[in-house]
């Protein structure tokens, strides 16, 4: 049976960084903060996973966010309203777990903004008070402020260079927070691998519990091949299966970012092949 | 080469089979095209004379679907091909693929009493002569019984599943397979590489399942996209799992996360199901090195160190702790392999990989072996030898120890028994698990095992669930 996925929009966040809704009526209806699909956009396409940002059970459709990075990414970007993606599997990962622990800061960088949005929503609407900061390189990368503003109790903004809120990192905002007396029961990061790696090393020193959400290569996203494996507290685990989050302060994120560039010269020049065409 | 004429004295009875035909080892080392190239005709009848028609058939013993053997390579002798292929038919659905990749030489054909004083009939070169033979025709769809109004779904399309689903829907029930890979097949299409099972075939046997009105759903991870009480409370009247032993297993020594160290399941898996031998033309990527070793000495070992020979790598060698005579792959791939150049480090075993500034796997720490006294798996122990630490030079490590059953099924049905390895606890003679109306069948049930035990599971399960749901009908 050919059960295509309809995009039904698409709107540009931010230069390369993309919105698309796409109708998936059984991944929407099951979908929980914290889990992600795996796509293959057409018959030649790899899989890859991708965060869910957002759902619509009573319509029938998923929000992806994605910024266009590779093949697969740019792809997907230049796939129009009204035309087709091959095969979505999902949803994937355990779900976060949501609970009322009092006050989180929820910390995000770049498109981990958008697997970050549904977290703090969740968390917002089970009675906590949550501190936002989402960061991106400049003001013109920043996505879902007014989307992060209405599911925080209040929201701070970073910048790389300094174009809107703070000059510098997230991990340096939510350090500022701490250090003038905020308390936080847990914090969440959830971003690029070295923003979470700067905000667990600022949370290591405070004792505060942290949970990142882990993006690594993922092919089958069910536990089958082991690409995305992370060693976790000395241990393996499969981010997939186990994950998608974990306890950061137990994190070997230097070993995740070796295993995310594994491809990077396949991935050149499959991108020098897609000028071509 | 290989082409024995057949001989035209089929009184005297020869001791040696009919060799079958090959791609030559210089030639295939650089393509993905099938390897063996089967029987011809007269070749096949000619293997077919030597069998002797015992009237206790010993090979039909070793078969564990119990096909009758003598009586299908009768048939062949005669040239009643299509009488044959029925009578093959009857108990193995799948012979295209069993003929390919069915241990033959520990089933049927370790029996076969021409293997006591010469070489055992080919029985399987037969089952695929016949298979291809009727691949050739258009396909005949058998007569199925009045629909019963009865709902089954299958999880998974492996050989279990689509055995299963076969088997119900020529009975008469609406059968859906929901499948959570992109392509169904199981390990036919993302494990077992398209020169040992040309893909085309796998094709062939979905087809016919199709044709027999089975619904095959994709994308659908049973356990996340739904579960099986929502299936049972959602209009299927019984369920069967066969979901498989997908999980591979890695060898937790140091080291093992570095880059260029592969899962055999990851390194298959981009080969076969996503094609990216073809690559940059397909989307995925695959890193083959240089020197490229593979840890184990299963099917799926000899299947990646063929591979990755076929992509490129200038040596490949098979890295295995006990002998040779241990080794749990066909013996036919054994040879295939050495033949193309793999090489066989035999009582050896890693201890430890060595990256670089960039976590790429360089080196490769093992220790020799020696074999003690046998373990529970009958096989002699292998035991490391004090000192004897060495250092090979690797860019490229696949790991093919083992897999373990897929888990997610067993992580979301309450309810359901399994065991401490994670398989699904069956009655051995219904298959039903300890959830009524939920019955199992193939490697989810026994692990890792083979094509022909799976599919055996799932027509035993197809035949209790087709007695559960009629006698649940007169109730
Ligand atoms: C590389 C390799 C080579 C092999 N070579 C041989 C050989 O030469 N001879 C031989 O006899 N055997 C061989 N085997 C073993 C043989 O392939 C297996 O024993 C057999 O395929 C098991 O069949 P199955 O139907 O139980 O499972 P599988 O073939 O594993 O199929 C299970 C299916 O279920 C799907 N699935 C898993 N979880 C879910 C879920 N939660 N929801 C929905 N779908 C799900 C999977 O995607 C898969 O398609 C080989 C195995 C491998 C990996
Ligand atoms: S993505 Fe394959 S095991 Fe996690």
């Amino acid at each position: 049976m050919k059960v295509m996925h309809k995009v039904l929009k698409k709107i540009d966040l931010a230069p390369r960084i993309k919105l698309l809704e796409i109708d998936a009526p059984k991944i929407a209806v099951k979908a929980k903060a914290g889990q992600f699909v795996i796509m293959r956009i057409d018959e030649k396409g790899e899989r890859f996973p991708l965060t869910l940002a957002d759902w619509d059970p009573k319509n029938g459709m998923i929000t992806i966010v994605f910024l266009e990075v590779g093949v697969s990414t740019i792809k997907l970007g230049a796939i129009e309203a009204g035309e087709n993606v091959r095969d979505i599997l999902g949803p994937l990962g355990n779900p976060s777990d949501i609970k009322h622990l009092g006050s989180v800061a929820v910390v995000c960088g770049g498109v981990g903004t958008a697997a970050a949005y549904p977290i703090a929503k969740a968390l917002k609407k089970a009675g906590n008070q949550v501190v936002s900061i989402i960061g991106a390189k400049t003001e013109e990368l920043l996505i879902l402020e007014d989307e992060m503003r209405s599911s925080s109790d209040e929201l701070y903004i970073s910048t790389d260079d300094g174009s809107k809120g703070h000059k510098g990192f997230v991990s340096e905002v939510l350090e500022t927070l701490i250090e003038t007396g905020y308390r936080f029961d847990l914090v969440y990061a959830i971003g690029p691998p070295l923003m979470m790696k700067a905000t667990v090393n600022v949370t290591k020193h405070h004792s505060i519990k942290t949970i990142v959400s882990l993006n690594p290569i993922m092919v089958d996203g069910m536990g089958m091949c082991g690409a995305c494996r992370v060693t976790v507290d000395g241990r393996t685990k499969f981010a997939c299966l186990d994950g998608p989050e974990f306890d950061g302060n137990l994190v070997d994120f230097d070993e995740l970012i070796k295993r995310l560039r594994a491809y990077l010269p396949e991935e050149k020049q499959a991108m020098s092949q897609l000028d071509e065409m | 080469m290989t082409d024995d004429k057949p001989t035209s004295h089929p009184k005297r009875v020869r001791k040696e089979t009919v060799k079958m035909a090959k791609q030559k080892p210089e030639d295939r080392r650089t393509n993905f095209d099938e390897v063996a190239l089967g029987y011809t005709e007269d070749q096949a009848i000619s293997e077919a004379e030597r069998c002797l028609q015992c009237p206790i058939p010993q090979c039909v013993k070793g078969c564990p679907v119990e096909i009758e053997i003598p009586e299908f390579i009768r048939l062949i002798g005669e040239r009643k091909y299509n009488e044959a292929i029925k009578e093959l038919k009857r108990k193995n659905s799948l012979p295209a693929i069993c003929g390919r990749v069915c241990p033959q030489e520990e089933q049927c054909q370790k029996q076969c009493i021409m293997g006591k004083t010469g070489e055992a009939i080919s029985i399987g070169r037969l089952e695929r002569f016949l298979a291809d033979w009727e691949l050739k025709k258009p396909v005949e769809v058998p007569r199925k019984a009045p629909f019963t109004n009865k709902r089954v779904a299958v999880i998974g399309a492996g050989p279990a599943g689509l055995t299963a689903a076969a088997e119900l829907a020529k009975l008469g029930h609406r059968v859906t397979i929901l499948e959570s890979l992109h392509k169904p097949g199981g390990v036919l299409v993302y494990g077992i590489p398209e020169f040992r099972l040309p893909k085309r075939i796998v094709a062939s046997e979905v087809n016919y399942v199709k044709r027999l009105g089975v619904t095959i759903e994709k994308n659908i991870l049973v356990g996340k996209t739904h579960t099986i009480p929502e299936l049972l409370n959602g209009g299927f009247n019984a369920v069967f799992i066969g979901t498989g032993a997908g999980l591979p297993r890695f060898m937790r020594i140091p080291g093992e996360n570095l880059g260029g160290i592969y899962s055999a399941n990851e390194f298959l898996i981009r080969v076969n199901l996503m094609k990216s031998y073809k690559f940059p033309n397909f989307d995925t990527p695959i890193r083959i090195g240089k020197k490229v070793a593979v840890i184990g000495a299963g099917n799926v070992a000899m299947d990646s160190a063929r591979s990755a020979l076929r992509l490129g790598a200038d040596e490949v060698s098979i890295v295995y702790r006990r002998s040779r005579e241990e080794m749990p792959a066909r013996v036919e791939e054994v040879e295939n392999a050495e033949e193309e150049g793999i090489i066989m480090r035999l009582l050896t075993n890693p201890i430890r990989f060595i990256g670089d500034e960039n976590g790429s796997v360089r080196k490769m720490e093992c220790m020799r072996m020696q074999l003690g006294d046998p373990d529970e798996s009958g096989r002699r122990r292998p035991i490391p030898i004090d000192g004897s630490e060495f250092i090979i030079d690797v860019d490229t490590v696949i790991i093919a120890i083992g897999r373990t059953p897929n888990p997610i099924i067993q992580k979301t049905t309450e309810g359901l028994e399994t065991t401490k390895r994670n398989t699904v606890v069956i009655d051995e003679s219904t298959g039903e698990t300890s959830i009524k109306g939920v019955y199992a069948g193939g490697d989810i049930v026994t692990g890792e095992a083979t094509v022909i035990s799976a599919m055996g599971a799932g027509k035993r399960a197809a035949k209790a669930i087709h007695e559960y749901l009629m006698g649940k009908a007169g109730t």
